[in-house]
């Protein structure tokens, strides 16, 4: 199978490409690159007024799958992740049964393969996410995981953790950290301030966040361990992280396109698509999560895609489970974010959706716009202007914080693993 | 019996203020502006009377049900709001927590829709949970009335604790009034707040630090941990009842430290004015929030708070009946 992209804005900064060029694939590599080619292809695409961009990878994906597959399976994921341009991605062990052993992890790669996606898997820190005893690293490593992770909660057995940094340093496997002290926010179900004050709901303070990482980077100093923490929040966890990346801790992070876009008092109505942990924060905090995207303090940009049912999500809001939908939105919603209103270059962006986590994983000649490289990559609009709508996504769920906002920025067409998804304005399911 | 006269509420409501109930739900008093908060009041001034003649019944409501739909435990609320609805000749049902459907699983999506198919008019709500209310009101046509949700409003309460303060003190406007105890897990106060100063009254909330929500001053109160130094000034002092146990999570020493330095009692009133007036939502703890000795003095209003209650739910009921789409 052989794919032509023709006239692409090819843009590439690892390689120094960024010039309108055709671009040939076959059997699942770059073949050849070069200006107005003439070779004949199973599909030809002309990508006049497109950028073609190394695929985006997402460190942080709920697919699911095994467990609550009437929320998503690892396929609809996948599909919803092609559409927003996203090749690869990490996914949290958080399933049921948890992903604390090979079979899972082979279970969960062989849907993606299935699937024509690419996971990444995160096994668990702790068996079962309990938090009681250190997951089988070794042989969670062996299957194919690339980080550990107890996401959804927090190891916060100091002496656990430490064993748990230990072992997971020594074989180079990333802990990812939900960070949050669970004491501290027993009840809450958004950001404690003004706006949960006035709503009459229950908060939870943002030194839940800091706190625990500031743990977290006093485990990473003892033991030399990779800490990423996840869906940073606040701007006192990121302060803490700054900090401690100036004294040479092994500390990088991840922030939600929700958590640059959206603050708390965007919650009006008890709108359960607004509910998700980390909670929206404040103003400041946004600015400053968007500041430290701009100063390099935020590696990633991560969805936490985090499908729930229309059943689950349509219900009084501290009942509704936490968690919203990211894939198909990240994007477009950076975009509109970053790119039209904050002006941050295409550079910064792609290195946010992209070139970090990319390198983070350690992934070669995997979304290279160079020759003989792996063919993935993201046929974007800049500029395209278009509405989230509920039939748009190709998730299982629709609980998404940004149903009815008008975005800038639009995925055309995705090529993951070799294979070309060209995306209808309106969407055709399969 | 008044049959045969057109409209009684009509009579008896003159409408001072030209101000039209527009609004489907009473979800909460944050909603409400000070124009809807005084035609409230000055409606239930008029229904007021109702409850004071040998036959305490007119036809306003007749052929109309109002549904009681209590998902958390309730006495006096109940008991208002179904005595209200029997004034107004409503007929009423009532759906309580301990025998409804949503202790079976059914969500509460499912269970107002299938009140919603009994053809009701009104539906009057308590939940445990903020905003219950506000899904119902998306859930359902009938007009939704919040008798509290979770820790965020309980709109009734507040609109018939100010219209026993204008009764009292003659207005509204420069009033100061103290709110003493647990803020943080009161709706009371939360309505109250909302009310209070869209009305142009002063609010001062006090009680352990821990049980004041975060940034409650940008609401527009003031906020002491002082009971003695709270009270001074006060033209009301509204107090709350104290649950030191919420959720298993520590939030008080002990009962006996509450009473000793934030209960109110004849020595703490020493520091307030003497016409002020003592109000309570009830169920009081005697001895604890508020002593025996206080709660009986002279300023104290809280049974007649009670009465006040009545009225102004037959005053809601009755607005919110009125209501037709075209109105907004």
């Amino acid at each position: 199978m052989s794919i032509l992209i023709k006239n692409a804005h090819a843009f590439d900064p690892r390689n120094n490409v960024d010039d309108i060029l055709d671009v040939v694939i076959d059997r699942g590599k770059v073949k050849q690159i070069g200006k107005s080619l003439d070779v004949s292809c199973d599909e030809t695409i002309d990508a006049t007024g497109k950028y073609l961009l190394p695929g985006f990878v997402d460190l942080h994906v709920h697919f699911r799958e095994p467990g609550d597959e009437y929320k998503e399976t690892i396929k609809t994921g996948a599909m919803a992740a092609l559409r927003g341009g996203i090749v690869g991605a990490v996914a949290m062990p958080n399933t049921s049964p948890a992903t604390d052993s090979q079979a899972i992890v082979e279970f969960v790669l062989k849907r993606a393969s299935e699937a024509n996606f690419n996971i990444f898997p995160c096994g668990t820190l702790s068996k079962g996410r309990a938090g009681k005893d250190i997951s089988e690293m070794s042989e969670l490593k062996e299957a194919g995981c690339v980080a550990v992770s107890d996401d959804g909660s927090y190891l916060s057995n100091p002496l656990v953790a430490r064993r748990a940094f230990e072992y997971a340093s020594s074989l180079g496997l990333i802990v990812m950290s939900h960070a949050e002290i669970p004491q501290l926010t027993v009840g809450g179900v958004m950001n404690e301030g003004e706006t949960s004050t006035r709503l009459g709901l229950k908060g939870s303070p943002d030194i839940a966040e800091s706190m625990a990482v500031a743990c977290d980077i006093e485990l990473a100093k003892l033991t030399g361990a990779h800490i990423h923490i996840c869906h940073i929040s606040t701007k006192k966890a990121l302060e803490n992280l700054v900090r401690a990346r100036e004294q040479g801790v092994h500390a990088t992070c991840e922030v939600t396109p929700h958590h640059f876009a959206l603050t708390d008092t965007r919650i009006k109505n008890y709108e359960t698509n607004l509910k998700m942990n980390p909670p929206l924060r404040t103003d400041e905090d946004k600015l400053f999560m968007i500041e430290g995207l701009k100063k390099g303090y935020i590696d990633c940009i991560a969805t936490d895609h985090a499908p729930h049912s229309e059943e689950e999500k349509d219900r009084e809001f501290e009942k509704a489970p936490v968690g919203v939908i990211g894939l198909e939105t990240s994007f477009p919603v950076t975009m509109t974010e970053l790119y039209h209103k904050e002006k941050m270059s295409l550079d910064l962006i792609l290195e946010k959706l992209s070139l970090n986590p990319t390198k983070m994983l350690g992934l070669l000649d995997f979304n290279e716009i160079k020759e003989g490289s792996k063919a993935n990559f993201a046929l974007v609009d800049l500029d395209e202007k278009w509405v989230v709508a509920e039939d748009l996504f190709y998730s299982k769920s629709r609980n998404s914080s940004f149903l009815g906002k008008e975005v800038q920025g639009n995925v055309v067409a995705t090529v993951c693993n070799g294979k070309l998804y060209q995306w209808a304005k309106e969407l055709v399911k399969e | 019996m008044l049959e045969g006269k057109t409209d009684v509420v009509e009579e008896l409501t003159p409408n001072k203020s030209n101000t039209q109930w527009t609004k489907k739900d009473l979800l909460g008093i944050k909603d409400l502006s000070a124009e809807e908060i005084e035609l409230v009041l000055d409606t239930a001034a008029s229904l007021r009377q109702v409850s004071e003649r040998s036959i305490k019944k007119v036809p306003t409501l007749r052929g109309r049900t109002v549904v009681n739909f209590f998902i958390e435990p309730s006495t006096r609320t109940r008991a208002s709001f179904e005595l209200a609805e029997k004034r107004l000749s409503a007929d009423t049902l009532n759906f309580s927590g301990g025998s409804s459907s949503l202790v079976k699983g059914e969500t509460l999506k499912d269970t107002a829709k299938t009140v919603e198919a009994l053809q009701v008019d009104l539906i009057v709500i308590r939940h445990p949970s903020s905003g219950a209310p506000h899904r119902l009101s998306e859930y359902v046509k009938p007009g939704i009335i919040n008798a509290g949700d979770g820790i965020n409003e309980h709109p009734t309460q507040a609109l018939l604790d100010m219209y026993t303060l204008r009764e009292k003190k003659g207005r509204l406007k420069g009033l100061k009034v103290c709110f003493i105890g647990d803020i943080l897990h009161s709706r009371v106060a939360r309505s109250n707040i909302w009310g209070l100063t869209k009305m142009g009254a002063k609010v001062m909330v006090a009680g352990p630090k821990m049980l004041i929500p975060k940034e409650i001053e940008k609401m527009g109160v003031e906020v002491s941990y002082d009971v003695k130094k709270a009270v001074k000034d006060a033209d009301a002092i509204n107090l709350l009842r104290i649950q030191l146990e919420r959720q298993n999570e520590p939030f008080f020493p002990s009962l006996r430290e509450y009473a000793r330095y934030y209960g109110l009692n004849s020595d703490v009133m020493k520091n307030a004015k003497e016409d002020a007036l003592i109000m309570h939502p009830g169920p009081t703890n005697r001895g604890i929030e508020l002593s025996s000795e206080v709660a009986e003095s002279s300023g104290s209003v809280i049974l007649e708070q009670v009465t006040n209650g009545l009225a102004v739910r037959m005053a809601v009921l009755y607005l919110l009946s009125m209501y037709k789409p075209e109105n907004k």
